[in-house]
């Protein structure tokens, strides 16, 4: 009950401090980018200590998919938020002479940011930069799955960040559906499809617009390289996101590799090779592979490999610990593809390879699915890439290596479909959380009369020509040259 | 090809999931991806907008009783220029935009290209029965998707207009019209799309967005709200008024999202501003508005008994100081004014979208923002007055989906601005370029080459990498270089 009441005070606070104005103003924004530069700064061995606990994740992963990340963003924003800011100009036809167009961002006002557990600092942080930079005050769930990151923010921020304007509510379901009763601005959710429609039905009542990053089964493609060395750096790039950022727990990983037949022993032996590279022989020591974050998901994966004929195409891999809830880099060679390890998202580190007899093949499966937020291409062929783009539906396509998109911040960063809708990243951060603002000026000097009843057959004649941007004609019929039609 | 539901008197789930198999089948074999079949839809478009005028003015005048200058100019001729813009401009909308890339994926080139949805429900309103459906429509069209369009069973005659000419005119496969009242608009809703244009109030909007959540469905809402008029005391009263009365009354007798609802201006400058709006009115309308052939009707009885009970609450009876004649028998309205109606009254809380304009007056002017912005967020909001500062001001704090300074409504007629609203007054907006992005899919696409492999990504991790990377996200190309060589 208790929690209620402080949830409600908060509520009420934010809404105050937005209302008051001062997140408006550019010198606000700023200081609140720059503080949470200097929270990652101070704090990053905090963070880590946070990362390792909830997910294991090892300290260079950590700082390239978390602080490192967060960090360039601040950045960003802190350079451009003028730039954004900035109204920008619309032409005006001449018909309005004189007047002058323009769209200006504002903040949608009080806004609501659900994180996911898998990336707990940066999928908290990167929302929030962007709701910062627009100007909004912000109420930011992180993940009660990360309880160390959770606790943490909740923890640390306020020290840094404006406490008035900007809150980390903890919490569980119960929370979440306690703040999805009030009336947001603006929800941004990171997270599952299933709670993405309860995020949505809830938002409906209120009429606020959301942002829903999900996820689904991104697929890579591998062509046939000419040169030994191309595969290899594929494979290394593919194995890399796959099993290097969270296990495989990432919006964006690899889900399933489609490969021709012909090249899909040769994928097995180089990938075997490469996860020895990078993580050794023994699965009670994977000091570099993330573990899965909870016993529940630690079941739903292993019940993903429990099929006998699914179980019977691992090729590498397999076995896990319940203790450590680790689960081995595990590569399955053409496992059912309607078996539930190819119908739900994976979110782990196993990795199916469906082989095809012709690679042109890939297009069919990838649009058999729902929309993915990622699709992976290695391949050469100018055609082929023309194909996948034209073809195929995705939050964004990458050729020749996997997630990096991400920290591409020129690139908008989201879903379609199942794969969820709205984007951030960059510019499109602060996007997200502004309103485009339509103005137009008029100054009092010429009227045209046209614009006005009583109607006549002059006044038709001369919006026909006026909306035709007619301007001799116009010319003509005022001086009584040209004959009034109709 | 007539396909079951083309026959069948009921539109239900069974017709609906074949017309939904249709469209996708048609999406599916990427017919309406391409240039051309954009192009030749929206020319069919344009043609039914030249061939058909006559038809279309009658339409409206049956649905409305819409002067025949303002089904030109607000229906037909907008929609043509949208067309038109779309016709030129479609080959730059669909080039992929190319972007600049971080030296983190060097080396790299990056592009956004602009997809189409998939299949696209627009459910539009009757005010503006033939611009509202097809506006949107051209959007969908143009940023090549199949689309359905529902328009509003209010404005029959347009309905079965649109029904008509489009089954003739447009590609039946990809695009098409379901007429009906709630029963289809509910089956509408059950199947999945990949986009829901909607236009129309918050309490439909409300039903709107929670069917689109059953299927992760994005939207935009195109809603209304009370538009506020702020007028100034430093005006050029005659030019102010007359613009008030064409936005208020030239625009479908105030059946319009972004007519303005109500005026606030000084409690000096009012008595001024009544007289000027009664003289211009008259100007416009004549002694005897109810029988002006310039004014809309009111769309039906049921928005006739609405209206009449605006005026009818106690605290409002003695407010008239302009009008409040009617006629039930031709359901007109004459253009009505109100002066000082209390905050509280039926007629300031909810949207009055007809003839009546209430007055509500303040000491000084810069108190109105106040008032504007203790309400929901309007679709739109006016001001007139010459003190730059005062602009600056209402530019600044007053939120709404667009503002237009010393005019009203006209901001939709330019394409270069979006138009959509915020919070109550809806979400997305439209209109030219905006409108294709609308119905598009912004696909982001990154090119990379197999060189470039920066060993610091893969495990196992080491100090080193840290370091690398720790200068490659901040971009420091000489930590990056000093990480390389191990310094």
């Amino acid at each position: 009950m208790n929690e209620m009441v402080e949830l409600g005070k908060s509520l009420a606070e934010v809404r105050e401090t937005f209302r008051g104005g001062r997140t408006r103003g550019v010198a606000w924004r700023k200081t609140q980018l720059r503080a949470i530069i200097k929270f990652l700064t101070d704090n990053e061995d905090q963070i880590f200590k946070a990362l390792e606990q909830d997910l294991g994740k090892h300290p260079v992963e950590a700082y390239r998919d978390e602080v490192g990340v967060v960090k360039k963003s601040a950045n960003l924003a802190l350079n451009c938020v003028e730039k954004w800011m900035a109204p920008k100009k619309g032409h005006i036809p001449l018909l309005f002479f004189p007047s002058k167009g323009e769209v200006l961002p504002e903040p949608f006002g009080v806004v609501l940011i659900f994180a996911s557990w898998n990336f707990p600092i940066s999928l908290s942080l990167d929302p929030l930069i962007g709701a910062i930079s627009a100007g909004n005050t912000v109420v930011l769930k992180p993940s009660e799955l990360a309880p160390a990151c959770s606790s943490f923010l909740a923890s640390a921020l306020p020290s840094y960040l404006d406490p008035k304007a900007i809150k980390v509510i903890e919490g569980g379901t119960d929370i979440a559906e306690q703040l999805l009763q009030e009336k947001w601005d603006k929800i941004f959710f990171t997270g599952s499809p299933q709670v993405g429609r309860i995020v949505m039905s809830a938002a409906a009542r209120h009429l606020t617009p959301v942002t829903l990053e999900l996820g689904g089964k991104c697929p890579t493609i591998l062509d046939s390289l000419s040169g030994s060395s191309d595969m290899e750096v594929a494979v290394k790039r593919i194995a890399g996101a796959k099993w290097g950022a969270c296990s495989g727990q990432a919006c964006i990983a690899t889900d399933y590799v489609l490969v021709e037949r012909k090249n899909a022993y040769i994928l097995v032996d180089l990938l075997k090779k490469i996860i020895q590279r990078f993580y050794g022989e023994n699965l009670k020591n994977l000091k570099n592979l993330s573990k899965i974050v909870s016993k529940h998901h630690f079941d739903r994966v292993r019940k993903l490999l429990e099929d006998p004929i699914v179980a019977a195409s691992i090729v590498h891999g397999g076995s896990v610990d319940e203790e450590n809830l680790t689960i081995e880099p595990t590569i399955l060679l053409d496992p059912p593809l309607d078996a539930e390890i190819m119908t739900e998202e994976i979110f782990g580190p196993l990795l199916p390879i469906i082989s095809l007899d012709n690679i042109q093949e890939s297009i069919e499966v990838i649009n058999s699915r729902p929309k993915p937020l990622a699709i992976y291409a290695f391949t050469k062929n100018e055609a082929f890439k023309k194909q996948i783009l034209t073809q195929t539906s995705s939050g964004s396509v990458t050729f020749n290596d996997v997630m990096v998109h991400f920290v591409c911040d020129t690139l908008p960063f989201g879903g379609v479909g199942q794969s969820g809708f709205g984007r951030y990243h960059g510019k499109y951060s602060f996007d997200a959380f502004s309103n485009e603002k339509a103005i137009l000026q008029r100054s009092f000097l010429i009227e045209l009369e046209a614009r006005y009843p009583p109607w006549n057959d002059f006044k038709m004649q001369f919006l026909r020509l006026a909306y035709s941007f007619n301007y001799i004609g116009l010319v003509l019929l005022y001086l009584g040259l040209k004959r009034t039609s109709r | 090809m007539e396909l079951e539901y083309g026959k069948k008197e009921v539109f239900d789930a069974e017709t609906a999931s074949a017309m939904m198999k249709e469209l996708r089948d048609a999406f599916g074999n990427g017919k309406t991806k391409s240039f051309e079949w954009r192009v030749s839809q929206l020319e069919s478009l344009l043609k039914i907008a030249n061939n058909h005028e006559k038809e279309i003015i009658d339409a409206l005048c049956s649905d409305l009783s819409k002067p025949e200058l303002e089904s030109f100019v607000h229906e037909i001729a907008l929609m043509k220029s949208s067309c038109k813009l779309a016709l030129q401009e479609l080959k730059h909308w669909m080039t992929p935009q190319k972007v600049k890339t971080p030296i983190t994926t060097f080396p790299s080139s990056a592009e956004i290209v602009s997809e189409p949805l998939g299949v696209v429900l627009v459910i539009s309103a009757w005010n503006y029965p033939f611009l509202l459906s097809l506006e949107p429509v051209i959007g969908a069209i143009t940023a090549g998707n199949a689309v359905v369009l529902k328009p509003s069973e209010v404005a029959p005659a347009t309905s079965s207009l649109l029904a008509k000419f489009l089954g003739e005119y447009m590609d039946s496969s990809a695009v098409k019209v379901v007429e009906g009242a709630v029963p289809e608009t509910s089956v509408l809703l059950e199947q999945k799309w990949d986009k829901i244009f909607y236009t129309g109030n918050g309490r439909v909007g409300r039903i709107v967005a929670a069917a689109a959540a059953k299927h992760l469905t994005p939207l935009v809402l195109e809603l209304g709200g009370k538009s506020p008029v702020v007028v100034d005391s430093d005006v050029n009263l005659m030019v102010a008024a007359r613009r008030i009365i064409v936005g208020k009354w030239g625009c479908n007798n105030g059946q319009a999202c972004i007519a303005p609802d109500y005026i606030i201006t000084t409690k000096d400058y009012v008595p001024k501003l009544v007289d000027a709006l009664k003289l211009e009115l008259e100007k416009f309308y004549g002694m005897d508005p109810l029988n002006s052939e310039d004014l809309s009707r009111i769309v039906n009885s049921n928005h006739f008994a609405r209206l009449k009970k605006l005026l009818d609450d106690d605290k409002v009876s003695g407010k008239i100081v302009h009008g409040g004649q009617m006629d039930e028998g031709i359901l007109k309205i004459a253009p009505t004014i109100l002066l000082d109606v209390p905050e509280d009254s039926l007629i300031m809380n909810e949207e009055i979208f007809g003839p009546l304009l209430p007055i509500l007056t303040v000491d000084k002017v810069e108190a109105s923002f106040g008032m504007i912005n203790s309400r929901d967020k309007p679709l739109a909001a006016y001001l007139f007055s010459n003190k730059k500062k005062l602009k600056e001001e209402f530019v600044k704090t007053v939120s709404a989906g667009g503002l237009a300074v010393n005019d009203t409504s006209l901001h939709v007629a330019v394409s270069t601005l979006p138009f959509g609203g915020v919070g109550e007054s809806g979400m997305g907006a439209y209109h030219g370029k905006f409108s294709f992005d609308a119905f598009s899919h912004k696909k982001a696409v990154l090119y990379r080459s197999f060189a470039g492999d920066a060993p610091a990504r893969y495990p196992p991790y080491t100090p080193a990498k840290l370091r690398f990377l720790k200068a490659l996200l901040n971009g420091d190309i000489l930590g990056i270089i000093r990480a390389l060589f191990g310094w």
